[in-house]
């Protein structure tokens, strides 16, 4: 298979001289076509700098992001994202199909075409009949495969998704896991999903990367031998299954940092972090934005 | 529907008490007209054609004023909305100007543009143009950024983010603005008349039925037809706002 995915010693620091935080250091890894890349890592560890700098809404302060071979520098045409809260990320003011249609608009295709594709992943993710409501009449498990379907429809080279099941309930997130599993699978598509949960980066991925403590970089890289087809039930229970995410929570706790004496406690410090984490973000996205804006006068 | 009888039910409950009162002799008739009186006094008046002219004028006026607030308001918010350092050299001006009462730029307003209905429509247009300029700055503001992320990784140009996120994400605050400075301009509009002695509108007509004190149930019938005026401009707004944004949450569910 080619390679989709290129990440060569990416580096992403925020700020400037002693009060900066280096997010991301010295990270590379590479995702071949039709695979399904699982990231998961300790909260607060620096997923999401990593997957902003993939995507292309932040430029990395080092290192480069290469998707099928051309640098990425701003998003690319060809790449889809779902984020962790679709209520969040889903347009309001436009129908359900009107959301899954949005990233065809800036594309030469005729009216048709464009509900022709967005009609085709809607019934993707099992979502036929809804096309005219507005998404705060559908349930959170419902806007997410929205969600899906719209990153679906643009036919994506890579998909790119953050935590995309962290904010549903688990029978939800147990359909939606295999409904990723099987959409990837007839469509053959290229997904590099980032989560914080072990048992569900084994259970969807062809592959597991290990991500250290903050600042992120690959401890691991672990191919999952599953067989294609899983179950929920079946899978989890299989000896491969339980020797496959006892190994991917050693590592996780054996990373560079020292590991935390109590659960309550380690789970504050990650707390604490994924919120300086997310505060770094936004100023970052302040500041390109002011920078751009001058350069632009 | 059964909200309109609501309405009217209280509004009826208004008029029997008013009526009551009249007669009773708890306030004296020569002041205070019962409202089976001033409702006749306003369908004669209703049928006179200097009154409809008066009433033509003070719409008009209104119409005017909240169209060049909207243009003015609008463009102004997104501007200053969007570009933060703008916002920031303008917000002691603003913050000067807003608090000024429209009627204390009477006296300088009729030096510099006259009184006709320039007046009007000039002091009608200041009131009015605050809560849509603030509603638009503040819509812009209150964009969720995993919003702004999820139009760029769909592609969106920094150009068409105005256009495609921005505009309609904006759209509901800036007709809620809309609706607030239709009011005060229509309260504008008719007491500028009344204060600054325009030849026409209903403001003028109040002032003139008043002089002399004995003609009160035209002057009521006067206050009457604003009152009516601004409840239906409310009203019809109400109506376009739903119509237009049945998306919105709370709209949708108020709708149902």
């Amino acid at each position: 298979m080619p390679t989709m995915l290129e990440v060569t010693g990416l580096n992403h620091r925020y700020g400037k001289g002693d009060g900066a935080h280096v997010a991301v250091r010295e990270l590379s890894f590479s995702v071949d076509a039709g695979e399904l890349a699982c990231i998961v890592g300790p909260s607060g560890c620096g997923k999401s700098t990593l997957l902003r700098c993939i995507a292309g809404l932040i430029p990395p302060t080092g290192g480069s992001v290469r998707l099928h071979g051309d640098e990425v520098s701003g998003v690319p045409d060809d790449l889809a994202v779902v984020f962790q809260d679709y209520s969040r990320s889903l347009f309001p003011w436009l129908t359900v199909a009107r959301n899954v249609e949005f990233p065809l608009r800036w594309r030469k295709l005729s009216k048709q075409e464009r509900a022709e594709r967005a009609q085709e992943a809607l019934d993707a993710v099992g979502l036929s009949g809804v096309g005219k409501k507005f998404p705060w009449q559908l349930s959170g498990g419902m806007q997410q495969r929205v969600s899906i379907a719209r990153a679906l429809a643009s036919k994506p080279a890579l998909l790119i998704m953050d935590e995309p099941f962290a904010s549903v309930d688990a029978q939800t997130r147990f359909e939606l896991e295999d409904l990723l599993r099987r959409v990837q699978r007839e469509q053959q598509s290229t997904i590099l999903l980032v989560t914080h949960d072990i048992d569900e980066s084994v259970y969807l991925g062809d592959r597991v990367l290990v991500l250290s403590k903050s600042p992120a970089t690959i401890v691991a890289d672990l191919a999952v031998d599953l067989p294609a087809e899983r179950d929920q039930i079946a899978t989890r229970e299989s000896a491969k299954f339980v020797t496959l995410r006892g190994e991917v929570a050693r590592l996780l706790q054996t990373g560079p940092a020292a590991p935390a004496t109590t659960e309550e406690a380690s789970d504050e410090v990650t707390a604490a972090a994924d919120a300086a984490e997310w505060a770094a973000t936004e100023e970052e996205a302040a500041e390109t934005g002011g920078a751009t804006k001058e350069a632009r006068h | 529907m059964r909200s309109l009888y609501r309405n009217l039910a209280g509004l009826i409950g208004f008029f029997l008490i008013w009526e009551g009162a009249v007669r009773v002799g708890l306030v004296p008739e020569l002041f205070v007209p019962p409202p089976s009186e001033v409702l006749s006094t306003t369908a004669q008046l209703l049928g006179q054609e200097p009154f409809i002219r008066d009433v033509i004028a003070t719409v008009l006026a209104w119409a005017i004023a909240l169209g060049i607030s909207i243009a003015i308001a609008v463009p102004a918010g997104l501007l200053l909305g969007s570009i933060a350092w703008l916002r920031t050299a303008t917000r002691a001006i603003v913050e000067f100007l807003r608090p000024i009462p429209s009627v204390a730029l009477i006296p300088l307003v009729l030096l510099v543009v006259g009184g006709g209905p320039e007046a009007k429509i000039t002091l009608a247009v200041y009131a009015a143009v605050w809560p849509i300029l603030f509603n638009t700055i503040y819509a812009l503001a209150e964009i969720d950024p995993v919003l702004m992320d999820t139009a760029r990784a769909c592609g969106t140009s920094r150009a068409r983010m105005l256009t495609s996120v921005a505009l309609p994400h904006a759209a509901p605050f800036v007709f809620t603005g809309i609706r607030m400075s239709a009011a005060i301009a229509l309260i504008l509009v008719v007491s500028t008349e009344y204060v600054a002695g325009a030849s026409s509108g209903l403001g003028n007509f109040i002032l003139e039925a008043s002089s002399g004190g004995t003609n009160m149930d035209q002057v009521l019938a006067g206050t009457v037809v604003a009152g009516v005026i601004g409840y239906l401009i409310n009203d019809g707004l109400e109506r376009v706002g739903r119509r237009m944004f049945r998306w919105n949450e709370a709209v949708g569910e108020a709708a149902k």
